[in-house]
């Protein structure tokens, strides 16, 4: 089995005339946690879509866990392993906590009556109990509709739905965006305990505190190039800033942008 | 749970953040309306103390005045079936307007192949079709009234799945679609003289039963299977439904066939319990069933609600109907005391909604 469980060569995506993404040359490797930092346009968010399987690529290929992948949509990509936390939340309201973390891969039994099957509650709170402890995502009552829940419980409710299906990747889009300062806590406590669990990581954020404090590496994109690949023991705020902003090009990326 | 009881976010368990289940409202609404009018029994003069739903003469030692309690159940039981359809329609946050005309239609159609070959040793002069049609067996008619909510119901979701109509703009076009068909039938004449076994689907308690039956089969549906659970997620997030990997389309046209089959089966049970079908029948029905879905506590966004509810609704609309002939007052109270409730019953949800919302 190899070491890296996904990598990118030669990513393009082509809206007609605008080149949103070109040649994304991306490695990460298991148990990895990699932000990806860049203006407002540079392609971060086309590229974690190329990835997921929501939109189709214009070239290039995915490896993911070994193998050439082509998601036909986010679903194929789900299946593979690859959970997606999205920037909005994809939460029904009106259903509670392990109806939400199941929906739509119920756990059944009598399967023979079709779309009449029963739902195997039980063994959904067992889960839904078990992904919550992994995460360490403290919900005051699951039976409670998401509808009656702050903004920082339902974020977590989402992500511990990657932690309950044993993915092999996770992605975060802008996580913490719309959360107040205690809510961001907590689900950055929940980041940590998914490094501790050896979960890979792509984390999407405009926050340069949460980067610095939850991930390995830092990938910076610019005008649709990647343009800088950080560790972040070697690098600090002002760096990352000035290839965010193009002040500086990464050595191994000169000329890209 | 306590081990849940504190976490990093600073989240405690708030008692007052449990839910209360929308059900014990609605119950309680239904209570007060009774108590209401008993107390008018015994206030208002000229009604001699005389109460609702309690025997109050001596002649017979029953609690209950129980011929009024039949009167109220067996009046709300064949729009109650259409409205269990029409609460699953409606928990997808759509609609469904076209379940009383497609009484109309099926009514006449199911209506046509359960006619008797003779009456008093005549030809049946109503008859629709040559002799092969007449003195079928009860279950032919049955299944043709299936059959064709089946059709109606398939259309409907297919317009509203498919092609991206709004259930609005498609069950009104299967409204008066069915409409139409219902009088063209028979060019408007009614359906007349059912075989003897067809007369015993809808006679006596019969509705009450089958109404009661189902009530309790669909509740189990929604609470305890995939199909009830993805009714819900689809009305209350219907792009996190399709992002989970719920076949929404597919979802709902089976949503719509089962409203479309149980407005089929009401038509066949109100025409063997009047013994004939006429073009005009189930006209408003599906405001009626509507009105019974959301004075339970549907909510017409979709996502909340409950058979529960809708059987409690189509008890209160009972119970008032029954309550103002009671009270010896035209029926034009009674609408427009209807009307407030179901106006009342929505402003009610929208207040605790909002309320839920700020606190949470």
């Amino acid at each position: 089995m190899s070491d890296i469980i996904l990598e990118t060569k030669g990513l393009t995506k082509h809206y007609g005339g605008v080149h949103a993404l070109e040649e994304a040359n991306f490695q990460l490797k298991r148990g990895e946690h990699v932000a990806i930092m860049g203006d407002n346009g540079a392609g971060k968010s086309t590229f974690v879509r190329q990835i997921t399987g929501v939109e189709q690529r214009t070239r290039g290929t995915v490896v993911f866990d070994g193998a050439e992948v082509n998601f036909a949509g986010p679903l194929d990509a789900r299946e593979a392993g690859i959970e997606t936390v999205f920037q909005t939340l994809a939460l029904a309201d009106d259903l509670n906590v392990p109806d939400n973390l199941f929906l739509g891969r119920e756990k059944t039994k009598w399967n023979w009556l079709g779309p009449f099957r029963l739902l195997d509650y039980k063994a959904m709170k067992e889960d839904t109990m078990a992904g919550l402890v992994k995460t360490g995502v403290k919900i005051p009552n699951i039976k409670n509709t998401i509808a009656n829940m702050s903004g920082g419980q339902r974020q977590c409710v989402a992500i511990a739905r990657t932690a309950t299906f044993a993915s092999k990747l996770t992605i975060m889009d802008e996580p913490t965006a719309a959360l107040g300062v205690q809510e961001t806590a907590q689900v950055e406590n929940i980041v940590r305990t998914l490094k501790e669990q050896g979960e890979s990581l792509i984390l999407v954020s405009h926050n340069m505190r949460q980067v610095f404090d939850l991930v390995d590496r830092i990938v910076v994109f610019r005008r649709g190039r990647i343009v800088a690949n950080l560790n972040v023991a070697d690098t600090d705020g002002n760096d990352v800033v000035s290839y965010i902003t193009g002040a500086k090009t990464g050595a191994e990326y000169e000329g890209a942008a | 749970m306590s081990e849940n009881s504190d976490g990093t976010g600073g989240l405690t368990f708030d008692k007052s953040k449990r839910q209360w289940p929308n059900e014990l409202n609605v119950f309680g609404a239904l209570i007060l309306i009774i108590v209401i009018f008993e107390v008018l029994g015994q206030v208002l003069p000229y009604m001699n103390g005389q109460s609702l739903l309690f025997d109050t003469r001596d002649r017979f030692d029953t609690i209950f005045n129980e011929q009024r309690l039949r009167i109220i159940i067996v009046q709300v039981a064949i729009i109650g079936i259409i409205a269990l359809g029409v609460t699953q329609v409606i928990i997808t946050a759509g609609i469904d307007l076209s379940s009383g005309s497609v009484v109309g239609a099926a009514a006449m159609i199911a209506m046509s192949f359960a006619q008797v070959a003779e009456v008093n040793g005549n030809p049946n002069p109503k008859a629709i079709f040559g002799e092969w049609a007449l003195d079928l067996p009860w279950i032919i008619p049955v299944l043709v009234g299936l059959g064709v909510g089946l059709m109606a119901g398939a259309v409907n979701g297919l317009l509203v799945a498919f092609a991206r109509i709004p259930p609005f703009i498609a069950t009104l076009g299967m409204m008066l679609f069915a409409r139409g068909v219902a009088q063209w039938w028979s060019r408007g004449n009614p359906v007349s003289f059912p075989t003897e076994s067809y007369a015993q689907i809808g006679a006596g308690m019969m509705p009450v039963i089958i109404f009661l039956s189902l009530a309790v089969l669909f509740h189990f549906v929604m609470n305890y299977t995939v199909y009830g659970k993805h009714t819900y997620a689809i009305g209350s997030n219907e792009a996190a439904a399709r992002m989970s990997g719920i076949n929404v389309p597919g979802h709902l046209v089976l949503v719509y066939i089962i409203a479309g089959m149980l407005a089929g089966l009401a038509a066949v049970i109100l025409t063997s319990k009047n013994l004939t079908a006429q073009s005009g029948m189930g006209l408003t029905y599906e405001l009626e069933a509507i009105a019974m879905a959301v004075i339970g506590g549907v909510s017409l966004f979709g996502g909340r609600g409950s058979i529960i509810g809708t059987v409690i609704g189509a008890l209160i609309i009972g119970v008032i109907t029954s309550g103002f002939t009671f009270l010896k007052l035209g029926a034009f109270y009674q609408e427009m005391v209807l009307g407030m409730i179901i106006v009342s019953a929505v402003a009610l949800d929208q207040w605790q909604q909002q309320r839920a919302a700020s606190r949470a």
